[in-house]
Protein backbone atom coordinates (compact mmCIF):
# COMPACT_ATOMS: atom_id res chain seq x y z
CA UNK A 1 0.00 0.00 0.00
CA UNK A 2 1.32 3.41 -0.78
CA UNK A 3 0.47 6.73 0.76
CA UNK A 4 -1.89 7.70 -2.03
CA UNK A 5 -4.50 5.15 -1.03
CA UNK A 6 -6.02 7.22 1.70
CA UNK A 7 -8.57 9.78 0.66
CA UNK A 8 -8.46 11.19 4.17
CA UNK A 9 -5.32 13.12 3.33
CA UNK A 10 -7.24 14.75 0.50
CA UNK A 11 -9.30 17.15 2.52
CA UNK A 12 -10.11 20.69 1.45
CA UNK A 13 -6.61 21.95 2.05
CA UNK A 14 -5.05 19.34 -0.26
CA UNK A 15 -5.99 21.29 -3.39
CA UNK A 16 -5.47 25.00 -4.01
CA UNK A 17 -9.19 25.77 -3.96
CA UNK A 18 -10.37 29.02 -2.51
CA UNK A 19 -13.09 31.52 -1.89
CA UNK A 20 -12.36 35.27 -2.02
CA UNK A 21 -10.48 35.94 1.21
CA UNK A 22 -7.76 38.20 2.54
CA UNK A 23 -4.87 36.07 1.31
CA UNK A 24 -1.39 37.33 0.63
CA UNK A 25 -2.98 39.91 -1.64
CA UNK A 26 -5.15 41.49 1.08
CA UNK A 27 -8.29 43.22 -0.16
CA UNK A 28 -7.64 42.79 -3.87
CA UNK A 29 -10.41 45.25 -4.69
CA UNK A 30 -7.81 47.98 -4.10
CA UNK A 31 -6.06 46.83 -7.30
CA UNK A 32 -9.05 47.98 -9.35
CA UNK A 33 -8.84 50.90 -11.78
CA UNK A 34 -12.30 50.25 -13.27
CA UNK A 35 -15.37 49.12 -11.37
CA UNK A 36 -18.11 46.96 -12.88
CA UNK A 37 -21.52 48.49 -12.31
CA UNK A 38 -24.64 46.41 -12.86
CA UNK A 39 -27.75 47.99 -14.40
CA UNK A 40 -30.59 46.01 -12.80
CA UNK A 41 -33.07 47.18 -15.44
CA UNK A 42 -31.06 45.53 -18.20
CA UNK A 43 -30.03 42.46 -16.18
CA UNK A 44 -32.04 39.32 -17.01
CA UNK A 45 -30.50 37.25 -14.20
CA UNK A 46 -28.81 34.72 -16.50
CA UNK A 47 -25.82 34.39 -14.10
CA UNK A 48 -23.29 34.32 -16.95
CA UNK A 49 -21.27 36.97 -15.05
CA UNK A 50 -21.20 34.66 -12.01
CA UNK A 51 -20.03 31.78 -14.19
CA UNK A 52 -17.25 33.74 -15.89
CA UNK A 53 -15.94 35.77 -12.96
CA UNK A 54 -12.39 34.40 -12.48
CA UNK A 55 -12.30 35.44 -8.83
CA UNK A 56 -15.74 34.25 -7.80
CA UNK A 57 -16.81 37.68 -6.50
CA UNK A 58 -20.26 37.77 -8.13
CA UNK A 59 -23.05 36.08 -6.19
CA UNK A 60 -25.18 33.49 -7.96
CA UNK A 61 -28.82 34.53 -8.24
CA UNK A 62 -28.45 38.11 -7.00
CA UNK A 63 -25.43 39.07 -9.14
CA UNK A 64 -24.19 41.11 -6.20
CA UNK A 65 -20.58 42.13 -6.79
CA UNK A 66 -18.15 41.90 -3.87
CA UNK A 67 -16.10 45.06 -4.37
CA UNK A 68 -13.71 44.06 -1.56
CA UNK A 69 -12.19 41.47 -3.88
CA UNK A 70 -13.23 42.42 -7.44
CA UNK A 71 -10.00 43.33 -9.28
CA UNK A 72 -11.87 45.06 -12.09
CA UNK A 73 -10.74 42.77 -14.91
CA UNK A 74 -13.86 43.45 -16.97
CA UNK A 75 -14.60 39.87 -18.01
CA UNK A 76 -18.18 40.25 -16.73
CA UNK A 77 -18.74 43.34 -18.89
CA UNK A 78 -17.40 41.50 -21.91
CA UNK A 79 -19.52 38.39 -21.36
CA UNK A 80 -22.82 40.00 -20.31
CA UNK A 81 -25.29 39.25 -23.15
CA UNK A 82 -27.53 42.25 -22.38
CA UNK A 83 -24.76 44.81 -21.77
CA UNK A 84 -26.06 45.26 -18.24
CA UNK A 85 -22.54 45.63 -16.80
CA UNK A 86 -20.51 48.74 -17.50
CA UNK A 87 -16.95 49.45 -16.37
CA UNK A 88 -16.65 52.85 -14.72
CA UNK A 89 -13.36 54.53 -13.92
CA UNK A 90 -12.55 54.45 -10.20
CA UNK A 91 -12.21 57.84 -8.57
CA UNK B 1 8.99 -8.36 -29.07
CA UNK B 2 7.24 -11.33 -27.58
CA UNK B 3 3.90 -10.14 -28.83
CA UNK B 4 2.57 -12.08 -31.78
CA UNK B 5 -1.08 -13.02 -31.56
CA UNK B 6 -4.02 -12.93 -33.90
CA UNK B 7 -4.92 -9.59 -32.34
CA UNK B 8 -1.64 -7.98 -33.37
CA UNK B 9 -2.01 -4.85 -35.50
CA UNK B 10 0.49 -3.02 -37.64
CA UNK B 11 0.18 0.71 -37.07
CA UNK B 12 2.00 3.97 -36.41
CA UNK B 13 2.89 5.15 -32.91
CA UNK B 14 0.43 8.02 -33.23
CA UNK B 15 -2.41 5.69 -34.13
CA UNK B 16 -1.46 3.27 -31.34
CA UNK B 17 -1.58 6.27 -29.01
CA UNK B 18 -4.95 7.53 -30.29
CA UNK B 19 -6.39 4.03 -29.96
CA UNK B 20 -5.35 3.97 -26.29
CA UNK B 21 -6.79 7.43 -25.67
CA UNK B 22 -10.07 6.15 -27.12
CA UNK B 23 -9.96 3.31 -24.58
CA UNK B 24 -9.34 5.81 -21.77
CA UNK B 25 -12.48 7.69 -22.89
CA UNK B 26 -11.57 11.25 -21.90
CA UNK B 27 -14.40 13.76 -21.49
CA UNK B 28 -12.44 16.69 -22.89
CA UNK B 29 -9.72 16.81 -25.54
CA UNK B 30 -8.10 20.14 -26.39
CA UNK B 31 -5.32 20.46 -28.94
CA UNK B 32 -3.72 23.02 -31.19
CA UNK B 33 -4.32 21.56 -34.65
CA UNK B 34 -1.42 23.15 -36.57
CA UNK B 35 2.31 22.36 -36.63
CA UNK B 36 4.08 21.16 -34.46
CA UNK B 37 1.01 19.02 -33.81
CA UNK B 38 1.02 15.38 -34.89
CA UNK B 39 -1.57 13.00 -36.29
CA UNK B 40 -2.57 11.92 -32.74
CA UNK B 41 -4.94 14.87 -32.43
CA UNK B 42 -6.13 14.39 -36.01
CA UNK B 43 -7.01 10.75 -35.35
CA UNK B 44 -8.83 11.67 -32.15
CA UNK B 45 -10.78 14.40 -33.96
CA UNK B 46 -11.99 11.81 -36.46
CA UNK B 47 -12.96 9.41 -33.63
CA UNK B 48 -15.07 12.17 -32.10
CA UNK B 49 -16.53 13.03 -35.51
CA UNK B 50 -17.42 9.38 -36.18
CA UNK B 51 -19.07 9.14 -32.77
CA UNK B 52 -16.86 6.30 -31.54
CA UNK B 53 -15.34 8.58 -28.88
CA UNK B 54 -17.80 10.61 -26.82
CA UNK B 55 -15.53 13.47 -25.89
CA UNK B 56 -15.84 17.20 -26.35
CA UNK B 57 -13.05 18.20 -28.72
CA UNK B 58 -11.82 21.79 -28.45
CA UNK B 59 -9.52 22.94 -31.28
CA UNK B 60 -7.76 25.88 -29.65
CA UNK B 61 -5.59 28.71 -30.93
CA UNK B 62 -2.34 27.71 -29.19
CA UNK B 63 -0.68 25.06 -27.05
CA UNK B 64 -0.87 27.46 -24.11
CA UNK B 65 -4.64 27.47 -24.56
CA UNK B 66 -4.76 23.69 -25.07
CA UNK B 67 -3.15 22.94 -21.73
CA UNK B 68 -5.15 25.73 -20.06
CA UNK B 69 -8.40 24.23 -21.35
CA UNK B 70 -7.61 20.72 -20.16
CA UNK B 71 -6.32 22.01 -16.81
CA UNK B 72 -9.59 23.85 -16.22
CA UNK B 73 -11.66 20.87 -17.37
CA UNK B 74 -9.64 18.61 -15.09
CA UNK B 75 -10.34 20.97 -12.18
CA UNK B 76 -14.03 20.62 -13.01
CA UNK B 77 -13.73 16.84 -12.63
CA UNK B 78 -13.29 15.76 -16.26
CA UNK B 79 -10.83 13.22 -17.63
CA UNK B 80 -8.74 15.15 -20.13
CA UNK B 81 -6.21 14.70 -22.91
CA UNK B 82 -3.92 16.87 -24.97
CA UNK B 83 -1.03 16.16 -27.31
CA UNK B 84 1.85 18.26 -28.53
CA UNK B 85 5.46 18.22 -29.63
CA UNK B 86 8.65 20.30 -29.75
CA UNK B 87 7.94 24.07 -29.56
CA UNK B 88 4.39 23.25 -28.50
CA UNK B 89 5.39 21.81 -25.14
CA UNK B 90 7.73 24.74 -24.58
CA UNK B 91 4.83 27.11 -25.15
CA UNK B 92 2.85 25.10 -22.55
CA UNK B 93 5.57 25.51 -19.94
CA UNK B 94 3.81 28.08 -17.75
CA UNK B 95 0.65 26.00 -17.43
CA UNK B 96 2.60 22.75 -17.00
CA UNK B 97 3.81 24.17 -13.67
CA UNK B 98 0.28 25.33 -12.89
CA UNK B 99 -1.23 21.91 -13.65
CA UNK B 100 1.19 20.08 -11.38
CA UNK B 101 0.84 22.66 -8.60
CA UNK B 102 -2.94 22.40 -8.91
CA UNK B 103 -2.72 18.59 -8.59
CA UNK B 104 -4.71 18.15 -11.80
CA UNK B 105 -4.45 14.64 -13.31
CA UNK B 106 -4.10 15.75 -16.93
CA UNK B 107 -2.55 13.29 -19.39
CA UNK B 108 -0.42 14.76 -22.14
CA UNK B 109 1.34 13.00 -25.00
CA UNK B 110 4.53 14.60 -26.23
CA UNK B 111 6.03 13.44 -29.49
CA UNK B 112 9.73 14.10 -28.98
CA UNK B 113 11.19 16.43 -31.55
CA UNK B 114 14.11 18.86 -31.63
CA UNK B 115 13.62 22.48 -30.59
CA UNK B 116 14.56 25.77 -32.26
CA UNK B 117 16.97 27.37 -33.16
CA UNK B 118 17.95 26.37 -35.74
CA UNK B 119 14.64 25.03 -36.95
CA UNK B 120 14.58 21.25 -37.05
CA UNK B 121 11.81 18.69 -37.41
CA UNK B 122 13.36 15.47 -36.21
CA UNK B 123 13.67 13.43 -33.05
CA UNK B 124 15.46 14.31 -29.85
CA UNK B 125 14.48 14.55 -26.20
CA UNK B 126 15.29 18.19 -25.43
CA UNK B 127 11.65 19.32 -25.58
CA UNK B 128 10.19 17.19 -22.76
CA UNK B 129 13.42 16.43 -20.87
CA UNK B 130 13.85 20.17 -20.36
CA UNK B 131 10.39 20.17 -18.68
CA UNK B 132 11.94 17.97 -15.98
CA UNK B 133 11.24 20.31 -13.08
CA UNK B 134 7.63 21.20 -13.86
CA UNK B 135 6.40 18.55 -11.38
CA UNK B 136 4.94 16.29 -14.08
CA UNK B 137 5.55 12.56 -14.18
CA UNK B 138 7.17 11.44 -17.45
CA UNK B 139 7.13 8.02 -19.10
CA UNK B 140 9.17 7.32 -22.25
CA UNK B 141 8.08 4.59 -24.64
CA UNK B 142 10.54 2.58 -26.71
CA UNK B 143 8.09 1.05 -29.20
CA UNK B 144 4.46 1.34 -30.25
CA UNK B 145 3.24 -1.27 -27.76
CA UNK B 146 4.68 0.77 -24.93
CA UNK B 147 3.08 3.95 -26.32
CA UNK B 148 -0.31 2.22 -26.35
CA UNK B 149 -0.01 0.73 -22.87
CA UNK B 150 1.62 3.76 -21.21
CA UNK B 151 -1.36 5.98 -22.09
CA UNK B 152 -3.60 3.86 -19.85
CA UNK B 153 -0.86 3.60 -17.22
CA UNK B 154 -0.53 7.39 -17.30
CA UNK B 155 -4.25 7.89 -16.57
CA UNK B 156 -4.26 5.41 -13.69
CA UNK B 157 -1.13 6.95 -12.22
CA UNK B 158 -2.19 10.57 -12.67
CA UNK B 159 -5.62 10.03 -11.14
CA UNK B 160 -4.26 8.09 -8.18
CA UNK B 161 -1.28 10.31 -7.44
CA UNK B 162 -3.14 13.48 -8.52
CA UNK B 163 -0.08 14.52 -10.48
CA UNK B 164 -0.26 15.20 -14.25
CA UNK B 165 1.52 12.63 -16.37
CA UNK B 166 3.25 12.83 -19.72
CA UNK B 167 3.80 10.00 -22.17
CA UNK B 168 6.72 10.77 -24.47
CA UNK B 169 7.86 8.96 -27.61
CA UNK B 170 10.22 9.55 -30.48
CA UNK B 171 9.06 11.72 -33.35
CA UNK B 172 8.95 9.96 -36.73
CA UNK B 173 10.95 6.93 -35.53
CA UNK B 174 7.88 5.81 -33.57
CA UNK B 175 5.20 8.46 -34.17
CA UNK B 176 5.05 7.89 -37.93
CA UNK B 177 6.56 4.40 -38.21
CA UNK B 178 4.45 1.28 -38.38
CA UNK B 179 5.29 -1.38 -35.82
CA UNK B 180 3.30 -4.38 -34.63
CA UNK B 181 1.40 -3.93 -31.37
CA UNK B 182 -1.46 -5.66 -29.64
CA UNK B 183 -4.32 -3.29 -28.75
CA UNK B 184 -5.67 -3.68 -25.23
CA UNK B 185 -9.16 -5.18 -25.21
CA UNK B 186 -11.92 -2.77 -24.31
CA UNK B 187 -13.18 -4.83 -21.33
CA UNK B 188 -9.67 -4.97 -19.92
CA UNK B 189 -9.24 -1.23 -20.37
CA UNK B 190 -12.60 -0.54 -18.66
CA UNK B 191 -11.65 -2.79 -15.78
CA UNK B 192 -8.21 -1.25 -15.42
CA UNK B 193 -9.38 2.33 -15.88
CA UNK B 194 -12.96 2.99 -14.78
CA UNK B 195 -14.47 6.47 -15.16
CA UNK B 196 -12.72 9.18 -13.19
CA UNK B 197 -14.05 9.57 -9.67
CA UNK B 198 -12.56 12.85 -8.46
CA UNK B 199 -12.01 13.55 -4.75
CA UNK B 200 -13.20 17.09 -5.38
CA UNK B 201 -14.00 19.38 -8.25
CA UNK B 202 -14.48 23.04 -8.95
CA UNK B 203 -18.26 23.02 -8.88
CA UNK B 204 -20.85 25.33 -7.25
CA UNK B 205 -22.14 22.42 -5.17
CA UNK B 206 -18.73 22.07 -3.59
CA UNK B 207 -18.75 25.64 -2.32
CA UNK B 208 -15.34 26.67 -3.61
CA UNK B 209 -15.36 29.48 -6.10
CA UNK B 210 -11.84 30.03 -7.34
CA UNK B 211 -8.61 28.18 -7.91
CA UNK B 212 -5.11 29.03 -6.75
CA UNK B 213 -5.66 32.35 -4.95
CA UNK B 214 -2.76 34.56 -3.92
CA UNK B 215 -1.38 32.29 -1.22
CA UNK B 216 0.69 33.26 1.83
CA UNK B 217 4.21 31.85 2.04
CA UNK B 218 3.50 29.16 4.63
CA UNK B 219 0.53 27.63 2.80
CA UNK B 220 2.33 27.94 -0.53
CA UNK B 221 5.40 26.17 0.77
CA UNK B 222 3.21 23.39 2.19
CA UNK B 223 1.58 22.84 -1.22
CA UNK B 224 4.92 22.70 -2.97
CA UNK B 225 6.52 20.47 -0.34
CA UNK B 226 3.67 18.01 -0.70
CA UNK B 227 4.04 17.97 -4.49
CA UNK B 228 7.77 17.33 -4.13
CA UNK B 229 7.25 14.49 -1.66
CA UNK B 230 4.38 12.87 -3.52
CA UNK B 231 5.98 13.08 -6.95
CA UNK B 232 8.85 11.05 -5.51
CA UNK B 233 6.36 8.58 -3.98
CA UNK B 234 4.65 8.30 -7.37
CA UNK B 235 7.40 5.86 -8.37
CA UNK B 236 5.51 3.23 -6.39
CA UNK B 237 2.23 4.13 -8.06
CA UNK B 238 3.76 3.79 -11.53
CA UNK B 239 5.37 0.48 -10.55
CA UNK B 240 2.25 -1.05 -8.96
CA UNK B 241 -0.21 0.13 -11.59
CA UNK B 242 2.22 -0.94 -14.33
CA UNK B 243 2.45 -4.41 -12.84
CA UNK B 244 -1.34 -4.51 -12.67
CA UNK B 245 -1.65 -3.54 -16.34
CA UNK B 246 0.96 -6.07 -17.40
CA UNK B 247 -0.89 -8.79 -15.50
CA UNK B 248 -4.11 -7.93 -17.32
CA UNK B 249 -2.61 -7.63 -20.79
CA UNK B 250 0.28 -10.09 -20.62
CA UNK B 251 2.39 -7.52 -22.47
CA UNK B 252 5.14 -7.16 -19.87
CA UNK B 253 6.17 -3.66 -20.95
CA UNK B 254 5.81 -1.73 -17.68
CA UNK B 255 8.89 -1.21 -15.51
CA UNK B 256 10.95 1.80 -14.53
CA UNK B 257 13.98 0.48 -16.38
CA UNK B 258 14.25 -2.15 -19.12
CA UNK B 259 17.40 -4.24 -18.54
CA UNK B 260 19.11 -6.26 -21.24
CA UNK B 261 22.06 -8.68 -20.76
CA UNK B 262 23.00 -6.72 -17.65
CA UNK B 263 23.71 -9.56 -15.20
CA UNK B 264 27.31 -10.24 -16.17
CA UNK B 265 28.06 -6.97 -17.97
CA UNK B 266 31.24 -4.96 -17.45
CA UNK B 267 29.80 -2.01 -19.39
CA UNK B 268 26.20 -0.85 -19.19
CA UNK B 269 24.69 1.48 -21.79
CA UNK B 270 21.98 3.75 -20.35
CA UNK B 271 19.64 5.52 -22.78
CA UNK B 272 15.99 6.41 -23.31
CA UNK B 273 13.31 6.05 -25.98
CA UNK B 274 13.68 4.05 -29.19
CA UNK B 275 17.48 4.45 -29.11
CA UNK B 276 17.36 2.28 -25.99
CA UNK B 277 15.95 -0.54 -28.09
CA UNK B 278 18.78 0.00 -30.58
CA UNK B 279 21.23 0.00 -27.65
CA UNK B 280 20.37 -3.65 -27.01
CA UNK B 281 21.64 -4.48 -30.49
CA UNK B 282 24.72 -2.37 -29.81
CA UNK B 283 25.34 -4.47 -26.70
CA UNK B 284 25.17 -7.61 -28.86
CA UNK B 285 27.67 -6.11 -31.32
CA UNK B 286 30.05 -5.21 -28.47
CA UNK B 287 29.75 -8.70 -27.00
CA UNK B 288 30.69 -10.16 -30.40
CA UNK B 289 33.81 -8.01 -30.15
CA UNK B 290 34.64 -9.42 -26.72
CA UNK B 291 33.32 -6.47 -24.69
CA UNK B 292 30.78 -7.62 -22.09
CA UNK B 293 28.10 -4.97 -22.60
CA UNK B 294 24.49 -4.68 -21.53
CA UNK B 295 21.77 -2.08 -21.70
CA UNK B 296 19.48 -0.27 -19.25
CA UNK B 297 16.70 1.70 -20.91
CA UNK B 298 14.96 4.46 -18.97
CA UNK B 299 11.18 4.12 -19.15
CA UNK B 300 10.27 6.23 -16.11
CA UNK B 301 12.23 9.48 -16.31
CA UNK B 302 10.20 11.55 -13.83
CA UNK B 303 10.40 10.69 -10.98
CA UNK B 304 13.86 9.32 -11.66
CA UNK B 305 14.03 5.65 -10.57
CA UNK B 306 17.23 6.00 -8.57
CA UNK B 307 16.69 2.90 -6.41
CA UNK B 308 16.09 0.75 -9.49
CA UNK B 309 19.42 1.87 -10.94
CA UNK B 310 21.16 1.23 -7.63
CA UNK B 311 19.81 -2.34 -7.80
CA UNK B 312 20.61 -2.87 -11.49
CA UNK B 313 24.15 -1.45 -11.50
CA UNK B 314 26.51 -3.67 -9.47
CA UNK B 315 29.76 -2.43 -7.98
CA UNK B 316 32.63 -2.60 -10.43
CA UNK B 317 30.60 -1.89 -13.56
CA UNK B 318 31.15 1.04 -15.88
CA UNK B 319 28.18 3.00 -17.15
CA UNK B 320 28.02 4.80 -20.47
CA UNK B 321 25.08 7.20 -20.72
CA UNK B 322 23.92 8.12 -24.21
CA UNK B 323 21.66 11.15 -24.04
CA UNK B 324 19.53 12.40 -26.90
CA UNK B 325 19.61 15.87 -25.30
CA UNK B 326 21.98 18.31 -23.65
CA UNK B 327 22.25 19.56 -20.08
CA UNK B 328 23.86 22.80 -21.20
CA UNK B 329 26.75 23.95 -19.10
CA UNK B 330 27.65 20.48 -17.87
CA UNK B 331 29.32 18.94 -20.91
CA UNK B 332 26.86 16.04 -20.95
CA UNK B 333 23.20 15.18 -21.14
CA UNK B 334 20.34 15.25 -18.67
CA UNK B 335 20.23 11.50 -17.90
CA UNK B 336 23.97 11.56 -17.22
CA UNK B 337 23.36 14.19 -14.54
CA UNK B 338 20.39 12.28 -13.11
CA UNK B 339 22.27 9.01 -12.92
CA UNK B 340 25.32 10.54 -11.28
CA UNK B 341 23.02 12.07 -8.69
CA UNK B 342 21.26 8.74 -8.17
CA UNK B 343 24.47 6.76 -7.63
CA UNK B 344 26.52 9.34 -5.72
CA UNK B 345 27.29 8.01 -2.28
CA UNK B 346 25.55 4.71 -3.10
CA UNK B 347 28.35 3.05 -5.10
CA UNK B 348 32.08 3.22 -4.54
CA UNK B 349 33.45 1.53 -7.66
CA UNK B 350 31.00 2.41 -10.42
CA UNK B 351 32.37 4.68 -13.15
CA UNK B 352 29.99 6.89 -15.14
CA UNK B 353 30.66 8.75 -18.37
CA UNK B 354 28.52 9.74 -21.28
CA UNK B 355 27.90 11.80 -24.34
CA UNK B 356 25.03 13.36 -26.25
CA UNK B 357 24.24 11.77 -29.59
CA UNK B 358 21.37 11.49 -32.05
CA UNK B 359 20.25 15.07 -31.48
CA UNK B 360 18.09 16.62 -34.19
CA UNK B 361 17.24 13.26 -35.68
CA UNK B 362 20.80 12.11 -36.40
CA UNK B 363 20.47 8.44 -37.22
CA UNK B 364 21.72 6.00 -34.64
CA UNK B 365 22.31 2.60 -36.19
CA UNK B 366 23.40 -0.03 -33.66
CA UNK B 367 26.90 -0.15 -35.12
CA UNK B 368 27.34 3.61 -34.72
CA UNK B 369 26.12 3.45 -31.13
CA UNK B 370 28.52 0.58 -30.40
CA UNK B 371 31.38 2.67 -31.84
CA UNK B 372 30.30 5.66 -29.75
CA UNK B 373 30.29 3.50 -26.61
CA UNK B 374 33.86 2.44 -27.38
CA UNK B 375 34.86 6.07 -27.96
CA UNK B 376 33.50 6.99 -24.53
CA UNK B 377 35.25 4.05 -22.87
CA UNK B 378 38.56 5.08 -24.43
CA UNK B 379 38.29 8.82 -23.91
CA UNK B 380 36.88 8.67 -20.37
CA UNK B 381 38.89 5.80 -18.92
CA UNK B 382 41.39 4.65 -21.56
CA UNK B 383 40.45 1.01 -20.86
CA UNK B 384 42.11 -1.71 -22.95
CA UNK B 385 39.24 -2.90 -25.13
Amino acid sequence: MNKFDTNKSRNDSYFPLAVPVKGAGGLTGSWRTHRPVLDHDKCVGCDICWLYCPDGVIARGTQKIDYDYCKGCGVCEKECPTNAIRMETEE
Amino acid sequence: MGINTNRTKLDTGNNACAEAVKLAAPDIIAAYPITPQTSVSEKLASYVDEGVLHARYIPVESEHSAISAVAAASAAGARTFTATSSQGILYMNEILHYTAGGRLPVVLVNVNRAINAPWCLYVDHQDSASQRDTGWLQLYAGDNQEIHDYVLLAYRTAEEAMIPTMVCYDGFLLSHSMLPYEPIEEEIARKYLPDRDPDWCLHPAYGRKTFAQVTPAFEYSEFRKRLAQESALALDVIKDRGAELDALTGHNVCSHVKPYRNEDADYLIVSMGSMGVEAEMSADILRNQGIKAGSLRVRTFRPFPAETFVELIPEGTSVIVLDRNYAYGTGGGIILQELKEALYGRKVSVRIAGTSIGVGGMELPAQHMADTVKDVILSAWNDKI
